[in-house]
């Protein structure tokens, strides 16, 4: 058993033919999260794992059909609530939180069979593009141990990559899904904004934050969404719109196809290496049939500011109930009501959250709103136009992921902007509600992978992952 | 700079911060850089452009008016900094005196 290159398929197959025991998977797997050396995982014990395991093993025995996940060991980001396993969104002030439900999604994905291995780290409440920001420490890249293995599901991203799970969840607010799987070398898919329930997701900013797969291929991302998409009660934002079989879908040609490229994704600030790497990806999908054509997206460069304004407001809200009444941190000896929450705040939060909870109640703030936070709603409507007229021509868009591969540890924690820019290409994608995939197109140089991005129309996944496939296979390995 | 001290001192105080000297100069810096990005936006004509809250105009939140279980009061308190009790189980969430006598 080789942990690094199982797939959601290869796993379920090796557990019915006995190749090996779904128990004896998540024995292996946990020693090596206990030896991992990325600081992929915050909470794994392995109770949960092993009794799922246990079940599964017990079905194999019988001989009889699997489920579709069987046995799949999958890593939960730590901004989605699982019952009674510490879920601390790697903030201080949920330290320990332990969830009395599970989120829909993570239900889902044992309902299919799959087993939840643990919780994987992230930048706190995913505020960041490079897993600093978490309370518990950083997250190296396996790729290269100096570097991020970006934000803000870089645990997820890591844990993939490094062979401590088949597959992880992640969310996506920013980039937070995409950006870490290209800093990685996996796939990242961001589905469509209502597609995915968000019950149980830690709230960021409501109106972008989707909750989305990351695994080793496209195939495994159109498996994993397959269980996890689909209508929920419990969630009033999530579409009741019908699920595809996405791995029906994948399989269909891609002959005659458009594919657009957006000339604003290939401006200044693009890496000579990420550029070339994605341009050979864009004649890679020519040569498949597709008819590939350059379309403008005019509203780009005010997606950051726009995002900024957006996230922060939305996210001063949500973090306003962590006040340490309900659950979570309390300051010690408080006098008054407003001493303890201010006091709690202060001491439960990091500076990257505070600093967005300040920007975002500026921006809410009397005198502000209409300048700021009425201004960047109005440009958002533009930017989703943008997507409304190119997907009125093309059916497909592929840009980079990120301006450059994974930057060094510590070289843009001081500097906000510059953090900010590195979703550059990713924002768009959150603002206009259109799904995303990221899916490795190469390597720089110096040997950090790059990751091609594919747009596509809102809940239109099925040609997003066929496009993505098919890339995939016409690239082959490297 | 936009941003002046006093406007980060009434902005935490709204958002419930308490933010040390040296943060509150950090954030001083910090937000006026911020914003100043954020001005790029004027640059955009939207006079006639109406302002977009939510992606999804065609996802319905109604749902029938129905009794549904939910989760029992103690298990919903169970993770409650300080809760008070009533038969024996959780029962309330307990704050410092809001009322002075």
């Amino acid at each position: 058993m080789d942990p690094t290159v199982l797939t959601v398929e290869s796993t379920r197959v090796a557990i019915q033919e006995k190749q090996f025991s779904a128990t004896a998977l998540v024995e292996a797997l946990h020693a090596r999260i206990e030896r991992d050396d990325t600081h992929a995982w915050l909470t794994h014990p392995p109770e949960r794992a092993l009794a799922q395991a246990a079940a599964i093993d017990k079905l194999a025995d019988k001989g009889g059909p699997l489920p579709p996940l069987a046995g799949v060991p999958i890593g939960i980001k730590d901004v989605i609530l699982t019952r009674g396993l510490r879920t601390t969104a790697g903030s201080k002030v949920l330290q320990h939180f332990f969830p009395p439900y599970d989120a829909t999604a993570v239900a889902r994905l044992e309902a299919a069979g799959a087993i939840v291995m643990g919780k994987t780290n992230c930048d706190e409440f995913a505020m960041g593009s490079s897993n600093e920001n978490s309370a518990y420490g950083v997250v190296k890249n396996p790729h290269d141990k100096a570097r991020v293995p970006g934000g803000s599901s870089g645990g997820s991203a890591a844990a993939v990559a490094n062979g401590t799970a088949v597959a992880a969840l992640g969310s996506d607010t920013g980039g937070s899904i995409r950006q870490p799987a290209a800093f990685c070398g996996i796939v990242g898919l961001m589905p469509s904004y209502g597609r995915v329930s968000r019950y149980g997701l830690i709230a960021f900013a409501s109106s972008l934050d989707r909750i989305g797969p990351m695994t080793r291929s496209v195939k495994d991302a159109a498996l994993i969404l397959q269980h996890i998409a689909g209508h929920d009660p419990l969630d009033s934002t999530c579409a009741n719109v019908p699920v595809p079989d996405y791995a029906a879908e994948i399989g269909k040609p891609v002959k005659g196809l458009k594919v657009g490229v957006p000339k604003e994704y290939f401006a200044e600030g693009l890496d000579d290496d990420v550029r070339a790497s994605v341009e050979a990806a864009t004649e890679k999908i020519h040569q498949l049939g597709c008819e590939v054509v350059p379309i403008s997206l005019p509203h780009t460069k005010y997606a950051i500011p726009t995002y900024y304004v957006l996230a922060t407001a939305e996210a001063s809200s949500n973090l306003a109930r962590y006040d340490g009444v309900r659950y979570g941190f309390r300051i010690k000896d408080a006098k008054t009501l407003t001493e303890m929450y201010r006091r709690t705040r202060d001491e439960g939060f990091g500076y990257e959250v505070k600093r967005r909870i300040m920007l975002g109640t500026y921006v809410l703030s009397a005198g502000y709103y209409d300048a700021y936070y009425l201004k960047a709603q109005r440009v958002r409507t533009l930017l989703s136009r943008d997507f409304d007229a190119a997907f009125a021509k093309v059916d497909a868009i592929v840009t980079p992921t990120t301006p450059t591969a994974a930057f060094k540890l510590g070289e843009k924690a001081e500097n906000p902007l510059a953090m900010y820019l590195a979703d550059i290409y990713t924002v768009t994608g959150n603002l206009a509600g259109v799904p995303a995939i990221a899916v490795p197109c190469g390597k720089t140089k110096t040997g950090l992978p790059i990751g091609l991005q594919i747009f596509a129309r809102r809940f239109d996944e099925p040609t997003l992952l066929r496009l993505g496939h098919a890339y995939e296979h016409a690239r082959g390995a490297f | 700079m936009k941003v002046k001290e006093k406007d980060v001192q009434h902005v935490a105080a709204l958002a419930n911060l308490e933010l040390t000297a040296e943060e509150s100069m950090r954030m001083l810096q910090d937000l006026n850089a911020v914003l100043d990005h954020i001005d790029m936006l004027n640059e955009v004509d939207t006079a006639n452009v109406a302002p977009m809250a939510f992606v999804a105009a065609d996802i319905t939140a109604l749902r029938s008016d129905e009794t549904r279980a939910s989760l029992p009061r103690d298990e919903a308190l169970s993770n409650a900094p300080e809760a008070g009790m009533a038969d024996g189980r959780r029962a309330f969430f307990k704050v410092p005196k809001v009322i002075e006598r």
